[in-house]
């Protein structure tokens, strides 16, 4: 009586699976999909190259980057016979040493503020998203409130305010970004709860917060991950920002932002150097980010 | 359709009044003693309490909150700490200096945004595409201050081009404080130009490859007068949303641009605020900029749904 | 415009071996392998075949209209008397503006949201450099009957219905009079009159034009219709080409046997006999096929059908099949019948769910829709109950608030073996939630992506039946075994299986908690024809075995009639029919049933009456009064119908209809075969 339609072989094109799970083999696949793209080893590359100078920066940089040289001080590149490969900035410390280690603050923070935003966001986007109603509405136009506020202005009030530490910079800035994130994933929650497997699910009883982590999430993880790049881009941008505008990360710290905004005046006088590899360093990181961001969005959203 | 414009204003005004709740509470409920977080911790308590009376902190938090909103109404929101200029002037001469700023930028970035995006779209996955995909992608990506510490160095200190410094002499026309303001503008156009050009060239591509795209195509009209009569119609209301909230990260970037070119801008005057912890021009300041961007983003809409017929005439027949 | 046959020398399509890629990742993958037919001028040709043939392709190759990663990699295509493969650029757009149009599926997304009709009415005459273009555009609109055309000229293309829609993309196709009016899947997706209706159209001005037609479909009733010939495709490939009713009539190859067995043909029920159905899985595209595509599930398959490409043998007067054995096609077995396999318990005793009362209204912007108006129904245990209508008949949100997805209006109720049902899910008991189920119309969306078979079976048998560890392993490997599912299967994804193999994992689910009723929404519309026959059989068994009672919507005529016992239609949220299959199919019947048996093609001939419906199904916030079919009705009584709403009462044991017209009556006026025109307002 069976019906030797479905006694075949699965339709060829299919992955095969006997004993592994169905879930690995999809990573493997995602993995190696973004192996084959340029930007995404080009950014990673980058990537890994600053958090190899944040892990051992003492142990690769060439001088102390705290430690104060007068008479080398405004030194070009290339001085001392290439000592100095960077030059030096106007204390004597070295650029190049500055830069290797200040990769630390940025790589810490940044991420963790990043985290903190998509986690936060996350949260929110799914409540709104997956209830709407009244909540919803109220929900959203706080959140467009939010956003109709610059991140940096809001950090720097807030800030100013509270007084700047790096635990609270990474606090405010996690917080900032939360509703940045909330609306990317209300958007992905409300094209998935359309979908009949949803109904299928509160057809069986399921509750609420059951639907929302079990059925829906795991659908929207792909849009979750690319925003979580993109936001440690972003705190990296806003973070340096904010230590630029003095009210980020304190000195004596060789974060980035600071550099560049303690050695800007001095660039009237021919001084470039102790502003222009900070800033590459920055461009490099969020370029890097950004390029990673990209590509795991070409593939995630296939 | 004119109900759509009460309904999206509705809501543009309680958007208004969360902003201002959300200004309130991180200048003053957040903070445990408002005047300590300004004076610091070494001001006598006395002056802190002096302090804190002038701001009416020792008020019940409503009826703070009831005199912020009168003052944004009546756009009185009192004295700088500072130089006991009244803040609305400060306001007002800063803002005009920022818009032009502005306004500069945006003239130059929203075209350009276009045309860039239309053309990768045209020549997709060719090397055109590409460059102007990198080039977005590279220019977004770096904070204002770096794109305007490279200008500066490449064009003003190294190649003389433009002035680093974007102080004109008083009773300049307005020609010379372009030429005064093109450096910091391009600096900010680097940076705003690739989001405008990715949203267009997506939604170009859309279009292209749209059913209505195909009909107009069998039809035997021309590739040329396709794009122009179909496809750019439908592909531009998508950007028209991008360029509002452009518009918004535009005066974030304003800060750090007005700061290093020493424009006597809104940005730099909420700068110098925080590092005095100029209370009013702060709260002012910030409150500015969110209606600024709202109302950027409430035109951006009646925009849009004006020009889509879907939402303009709503469904008959 | 001519009204004179054509005097051509030339073909009105030629396409002769035609191979196309679709370049994937890289890869080539070939879709057309070597496609080759004619089509006479003036004649109708129809492509039949399922999803992935490549009907399709054809058709815009022939167009040169491909996507960007699409390649034509050998044979040609040439539309009167023109190479269309080797054009350049202008002289293409020169053939399309003159010689050749389309008429698209999906007629709301083929016109510009943003450019009135008009406007876009106009541009096909102006292309051909024609002066008084909005006379000619309001001429054309005209000529395929939209009422008011100077009104629909500055309406946007959202304001229209589907079928004026298809209708303002006909007019433009036909205003440059073309040689050639290429069709791809034109109804599809149009509720059955109206698509009666734009078939009419069609047929009308091919006589008037004498344009040749080129009709890709799947819906092989449509192509009996409106065809002189027909090339039936399989996997790139035209498998078996010929008058249409002859090869609709007696197949000569394997596949078109298959396929046409696997319809639910008028009198077959499924106490009768089952459905058959093709062994085996549509090959994907660029799958690399044996000499002969059809081979892995013919059943006369033999070695040289591998090694040796089949010929295309003439089996008739103009008629070809592709097959090393057409002179054995009549050796195809069917099923042996197992009389014991069909039959059906019924039993006659309290229904297992009664509706009283119900209605539903929704509030859409301000309006009220009337989805559904005081409907009664019972349903008894272990019947089918098919539910017909067109959109806006309220079938799905009857589905809906049975399920409890939606709650009845105020006064009406779910009675669930007597006791009252709470209006949303939320409110149910456990175990009514076990007891009412529903298999869902897309298996794409009804699973969720993220979970494995496994997972999606066993959770619905912890939260239905309350099943855990080792007892629900061993439930989940009947399960499975009841639905044909291979424990290979149970770690997959829904990603990796076809559309039959997550519809059976859907039923399966729907299944784990024993349930007394079953809605199936549609469950076998989004699936291709052979998968279908098996799904039906499947839940055939199914109700055989557990005894449970479906809902079975479908706007599917025949197979509704395959499995249901008893019938509802519906029109406007009411109930105008209900009674047993049979008698509702064949009559004497409503004039609603009747309009709507006379429009749907089929695949065995033409219906004996031809009855058309004027106008639009009226919007749901604004019913006609009385009757809410009077204003389409053919057979309208003015100062009757449009004054008194028509009970629903029982005109023969068991039959019930709501009509102003006494059954004896209708039996007299529906016996002699005729074609109605309603002239209603």
């Amino acid at each position: 009586m069976g019906d030797p339609a479905l006694l075949e072989p699965p339709p060829p094109g299919a992955i095969q699976v006997d004993t592994t799970s169905a879930r690995s083999t999809a990573r493997r696949e995602t993995v190696r999909l973004l192996m084959r793209r340029p930007e995404f080893l080009i950014g990673m590359g980058i990537l890994l190259f600053w958090v190899t100078c944040a892990i051992f920066g003492e142990r690769l940089a060439p001088h102390d980057p705290q430690l104060p040289n007068p008479l080398f001080s405004h030194a070009p590149p290339g001085s001392d016979n290439w000592s100095y490969v960077l030059g030096t900035d106007r204390f004597g410390r070295d650029v190049l040493s500055r830069v290797i280690v200040g990769a630390r603050d940025v790589l810490i923070v940044a991420p963790i503020a990043a985290l903190l935003g998509v986690t936060l966001g996350t949260l929110l986007g799914l409540v709104m998203g997956y209830y709407r109603g009244l909540l919803d509405d109220v929900l959203s136009r706080v959140v467009e409130a939010f956003l109709s506020l610059p991140v940096t202005l809001v950090a720097l009030l807030t800030l100013v305010m509270l007084g700047s530490s790096t635990k609270t910079v990474v606090l405010v800035v996690g917080v900032l970004f939360a509703p940045i994130v909330a609306r990317t994933v209300r958007a992905a929650v409300l094209s998935e709860r359309e979908l009949d497997y949803v109904q299928a699910a509160k057809l069986r009883g399921e509750n609420g917060p059951m639907i929302m982590t079990r059925e829906i999430l795991p659908n929207i993880t792909g849009p979750i991950i690319v925003e979580l790049t993109v936001r440690v881009g972003y705190a990296i941008f806003t973070i340096s920002t904010l230590s630029f505008l003095g009210v980020g990360i304190q000195p004596p710290s060789p974060d980035w932002g600071l550099q560049i905004s303690e050695e800007y005046s001095m660039i009237i006088n021919g001084y470039w150097w102790t502003v222009f590899f900070p800033s590459i360093a920055i461009a490099s990181v969020v370029i890097a980010t950004n390029l990673v961001a990209d590509a795991l969005q070409s593939v995630l959203q296939r | 359709m004119l109900r759509f414009i009460a309904r999206r204003l509705a809501l543009a005004i309680i958007t208004l009044l969360l902003l201002s709740l959300i200004v309130f509470a991180i200048s003053n409920v957040l903070p445990q003693d408002v005047g300590r977080s300004i004076l610091g911790p070494f001001a006598s308590q006395e002056t802190v309490d002096a302090m804190n009376h002038k701001l009416g902190t020792d008020q019940p938090k409503l009826d703070q909150y009831l005199h912020l909103l009168k003052q944004i109404v009546t756009f009185d929101f009192g004295d700088s700490f500072q130089t006991g200029q009244p803040v609305s002037d400060l306001i007002k001469t800063t803002l005009q200096n920022s818009a032009k700023l502005a306004i500069l930028a945006l003239v130059i970035t929203v075209p350009l945004g276009i045309f860039a995006g239309t053309l990768a779209a045209l020549r997709r996955d060719t090397i055109v595409d590409r460059v102007i995909v990198m080039f977005g992608l590279a220019g977004s990506s770096l904070p204002e201050f770096v794109t305007s510490t490279f200008l500066v160095v490449l064009l003003g200190t190294q190649l003389h081009l433009l002035p680093p410094l974007a102080n004109w002499p008083p009773g300049s026309n307005i020609f010379e404080q372009i030429h005064y303001l093109l450096l910091p503008a391009l600096a900010l156009v680097l940076v705003y130009f690739g989001y405008i050009a990715r949203m267009a060239r997506a939604g170009m591509i859309v279009a292209l490859e749209s059913d209505y795209t195909r009909t107009a195509m069998m039809k035997g009209i021309s590739r040329g007068t396709v794009i122009r009569r179909h496809v750019l119609r439908n592909a531009l209301l998508p950007t028209i949303a991008v360029v509002a909230t452009s518009t918004g990260y535009l005066f974030g970037g304003l800060l750090a641009v007005e700061l290093i070119f020493n424009i006597n801008g809104l940005g730099r005057l909420l700068v110098t605020a925080a590092k005095a912890k100029d209370l009013p021009v702060l709260q002012a300041g910030v409150l500015v900029i969110g209606i600024i961007y709202m109302f950027a983003t409430l035109i951006a809409d009646i925009l849009i749904s004006w020009l889509n017929p879907r939402i303009r005439l709503g469904s008959e027949g | 415009m001519s009204a004179m046959p054509r005097e051509e020398q030339h073909a009105a399509l030629e396409v002769e071996g035609l191979d196309v890629s679709y370049i994937v990742r890289g890869v080539p993958r070939a879709v057309l392998r070597g496609v080759s037919f004619t089509v006479a001028p003036g004649e109708a040709y129809g492509l039949v075949g399922e999803s992935g043939c490549g009907k399709s392709t054809t058709a815009f190759a022939a167009l040169r209209y491909l996507p960007r990663n699409g390649r034509i990699t050998g044979g040609r295509a040439v539309i009167d008397g023109t190479d269309v493969t080797h054009l350049s650029a202008g002289q293409l757009q020169r053939l399309r503006a003159t010689r050749v149009s389309m008429v698209y599926q999906d007629p709301g997304a083929a016109l510009n949201p943003t450019l009135r009709i008009g406007t876009q009415v106009e541009e096909a005459f102006t292309v051909l450099g024609q002066s008084n273009a909005r006379d000619k555009a309001i001429a054309a609109l005209d000529r395929v009957r939209i009422a008011d055309p100077r009104r629909v000229m500055e309406r946007y293309p959202h304001q229209l219905s589907g079928g004026m829609q298809q209708r303002v993309v006909i007019a433009m196709a036909l205003a440059c009079d073309p040689q050639l009016l290429v069709l791809d899947e034109p109804t599809t997706g149009l509720d059955a009159t109206v698509e009666a209706e734009v078939l009419d159209l069609v047929q009308s001005l091919r006589v008037d034009t004498g344009a040749a037609i080129l009709l890709i479909a799947h819906n092989l009733g449509v192509i009996r219709r409106m065809c002189d010939r027909v090339g039936v495709m399989y996997a790139g490939k035209v498998v078996e080409e010929g008058p249409a009713v002859e090869v609709f009539d007696n197949p000569k190859h394997p596949y078109t046997v298959g396929l046409l067995r696997c319809l639910p043909r008028r009198g077959a029920r499924r106490e009768i006999r089952r459905l058959q159905t093709i062994p085996g899985f549509l090959p994907q595209i660029g799958e690399d096929l044996p000499a002969c595509v059809f081979v892995d599930r013919c059943q006369l398959a033999t070695e040289v059908c591998r090694t040796d490409p089949p010929p295309l043998v003439a089996v008739g007067d103009s008629r070809y099949s592709r097959c090393h054995h057409t002179d054995r096609i009549d050796e195809i077995p069917e099923p042996a019948v197992d009389p014991q396999e069909l039959q059906v318990t019924r039993q006659e005793k309290a229904p297992v769910l009664s509706l009283r009362n119900v209605s539903k209204t929704f509030k859409q912007s301000g309006q009220p829709v009337f989805a559904l108006a005081d409907v009664d129904l019972d349903l008894r245990a272990g019947e089918t109950l098919g539910l017909v209508g067109e959109s806006g008949s309220g079938k799905t949100t009857l589905a809906k608030t049975v399920l409890g997805i939606h709650a009845p209006d105020e006064g009406g109720a779910v009675v669930l073996d007597g006791t009252e049902l709470g209006g949303v899910v939320t409110q149910r008991s456990s175990e009514a939630k076990r007891a009412i189920q529903i298999v869902f119309q897309n298996p794409d969306s009804a699973l969720n992506r993220s979970h494995s078979v496994r997972y999606i079976i066993t959770r619905a048998l912890k939260k239905l039946a309350g099943i855990t560890g080792h007892e629900a392993e061993r439930r989940l490997d009947s399960l499975g075994e009841q639905v044909r599912l291979t424990p290979r299967h149970f770690d997959m994804k829904p990603a990796q299986l076809s559309g039959g193999l997550k519809q059976r994992v859907s039923i399966a689910r729907a299944f784990a908690g024993e349930p007394r009723i079953v809605v199936c929404d549609e469950p076998t519309s989004a699936l291709d024809v052979s998968v279908q026959a098996a799904i039906l059989n499947l839940l055939a068994d199914l109700q055989r075995d557990e005894g449970s009672s479906y809902i079975f919507i479908s706007h599917d005529l025949n197979v509704v009639r395959y499995l249901s016992d008893r019938i509802a239609v519906l029109y406007l949220g009411r109930v105008m029919e209900l009674g047993p299959a049979e008698t509702v199919f064949n009559g004497p019947h409503h004039p609603y049933t009747e309009a709507l048996l006379s429009a749907v093609p089929s695949v065995e001939g033409q219906p004996s009456t031809r009855i058309r419906l004027a106008g639009e199904i009226p919007s749901a916030s604004a019913p006609p009064a009385g009757c809410v079919f009077h204003t389409r009705c053919p057979r309208f009584m003015e100062g009757v119908c449009e004054v008194e709403v028509p009970p629903l009462v029982e005109v023969e044991p068991g039959h019930m209809m709501a009509c102003h017209i006494p059954i004896d009556e209708l039996r007299v006026l529906q016996a002699r075969p005729q074609e109605m025109d309603a002239g209603a307002t």
